[in-house]
């Protein structure tokens, strides 16, 4: 088995089991749903401008808190049984199954996007389903995916476990949110790229850099 | 050689105790006072330099977090640990001066200018490496995990100045309020400004030998707590 298979391997056997139980996909799909009522309310988003204000921070939240349960649950259920010695104990690279854990969590959360998304455009009345919306948040998804299978698994492995996960996360993902609310913003209202490349090259800075290193220290992780 | 060792120590407290002195004397009385802002402005020079210590804290802790992981030495993760405590505690004093300087001059104690959200950031950085170390019992993984956490973590403090940077250039009025404006006032003025930059230069070069000073007190404690936990296993044992 070549290096790519052995990635798509581990990452058929996650969405095996998901299609089995489906408690991930239900949990994280219900739980957006939840945080944009929420939001509704909070916001008061009724008003036209409030609405294009406020909704690419709440699309993304949404979609960080929904990644959140998704990453817990991805590295717990390895650690349950020993299932994640299991996987060590194959003879794969240690940084194939980053790869296909980080893949596997980015297509997840792909996943609750295709429900978010339309969402949105239903309760919001925001113009989200158009290609370079859905091109941030693919970007951003993948970046977030990346770095957060890498702390998840450390998380996982401490005392407070899922607890940790959010406090070692949100501050080194926080460029990556930044940029990418500002390009879903200037994506939504329909500006010209030039004027809002700059998010998206940061964003796409920041996938490139973060992923790398996540990439190459995971071993660290994962070594007993 | 322990007799150097404890020499090394007295020189740098005698060596930090005397710069902040001097310091304090040059920041209170040689340097001219600031045409706009009055005395308010002679906080600058401490709260350059502690912040200078708090991200220069943030890059020896990346350096031993890469040392960690290549020689798995237990006094690497000592040094990273120690120096993101240090880290915290001078990005804290760091934003408390800030503060008491943004008050008068900006009527605001907080806003979030570049510099300020990149403080923030970093200082929950150091916070979750706290926390972090806080929640593993298992000496090897609490180092290893701590190492990792470094490096990623430091990785994202200059993308996070990058975002807000690009955040406040998009709100001109903003970015104006900010430091990098207040930088250029002070340094107009011919021979004051020579006065005032020696000044900073030198609170930063006194806070400097300060954070090493103390980070080696820190270092040294470590030491001395894994030596006790080793003799309290052998009397065990």
């Amino acid at each position: 088995m070549n290096y790519l298979n052995k990635v798509a391997a581990i990452i058929a056997k996650d969405v095996a089991a998901e299609l089995r139980t489906r408690e991930m996909l239900s949990s994280m799909g219900v739980f957006s749903i939840l945080v944009i009522i929420v939001f509704n309310f909070a916001l008061e988003l009724t008003e036209r401008n409030i609405i294009e204000t406020a909704t690419p921070g709440a699309l993304w939240v949404t979609i960080i808190f929904a990644g959140m349960l998704g990453l817990n649950r991805s590295l717990s259920v390895e650690l349950d049984k020993g299932c994640l010695d299991g996987l060590l104990l194959t003879p794969v690279d240690r940084s194939a199954i980053f790869l296909g854990k980080a893949l596997g969590n980015a297509l997840f959360m792909l996943a609750v996007e295709v429900v978010v998304l339309p969402l949105f455009v239903v309760f919001f009345n925001v113009p989200f389903v158009q290609p370079w919306v859905i091109l941030v948040v693919v970007l951003g998804t993948f970046g977030f995916a990346g770095v957060g299978t890498l702390l998840s698994s450390m998380a996982v492995n401490t005392r407070a476990r899922e607890v940790m996960l959010p406090i070692l996360l949100f501050p080194v993902a926080m460029p990556e949110l930044i940029a990418a609310v500002k390009a879903t913003s200037g994506a939504m209202m329909g500006l010209p790229v030039s004027e809002w490349r700059q998010w998206l090259n940061l964003l796409i800075v920041f996938d490139v850099i973060l992923v790398t290193v996540s990439f190459m220290v995971f071993e660290y992780v994962v070594e007993e | 050689m322990k007799q150097a060792k404890g020499r090394t120590g007295t020189v740098l407290a005698v060596a930090s105790i005397v710069l902040v002195i001097i310091s304090l004397g040059l920041v209170f009385l040689w340097a001219p006072t600031e045409l706009t802002m009055k005395e308010v402005q002679r906080i600058f020079y401490f709260h350059v330099a502690v912040d200078w210590v708090g991200f220069l804290a943030f890059f020896v802790t990346l350096v031993a977090s890469v040392m960690y992981l290549r020689t798995h030495d237990r006094k690497w993760d000592i040094v990273g640990m120690s120096s993101v405590e240090l880290g915290a505690l001078f990005l804290t004093m760091g934003a408390m001066t800030g503060s008491l300087w943004a008050r008068p001059v900006w009527n605001t104690w907080w806003t979030w200018d570049a510099r300020l959200t990149t403080v923030a950031i970093t200082w929950l950085v150091y916070l979750a490496y706290l926390m972090l170390r806080g929640a593993m019992d298992d000496p090897q993984r609490r180092a290893r995990f701590s190492a990792v956490y470094g490096i990623v973590s430091f990785v994202t403090v200059p993308l996070t100045f990058a975002s807000v940077f690009f955040l406040r250039t998009i709100h001109p009025a903003l970015f104006a309020a900010s430091s990098a404006a207040q930088g250029k006032m002070q340094f107009e003025t011919g021979l004051g400004s020579a006065k005032m930059g020696m000044t900073l230069t030198f609170c930063v070069v006194a806070f400097t030998v300060v954070y090493v000073t103390l980070l080696r007190q820190r270092i040294r404690l470590e030491h001395t707590a894994d030596r006790v936990a080793r003799l309290q296993q052998e009397l065990v044992a």
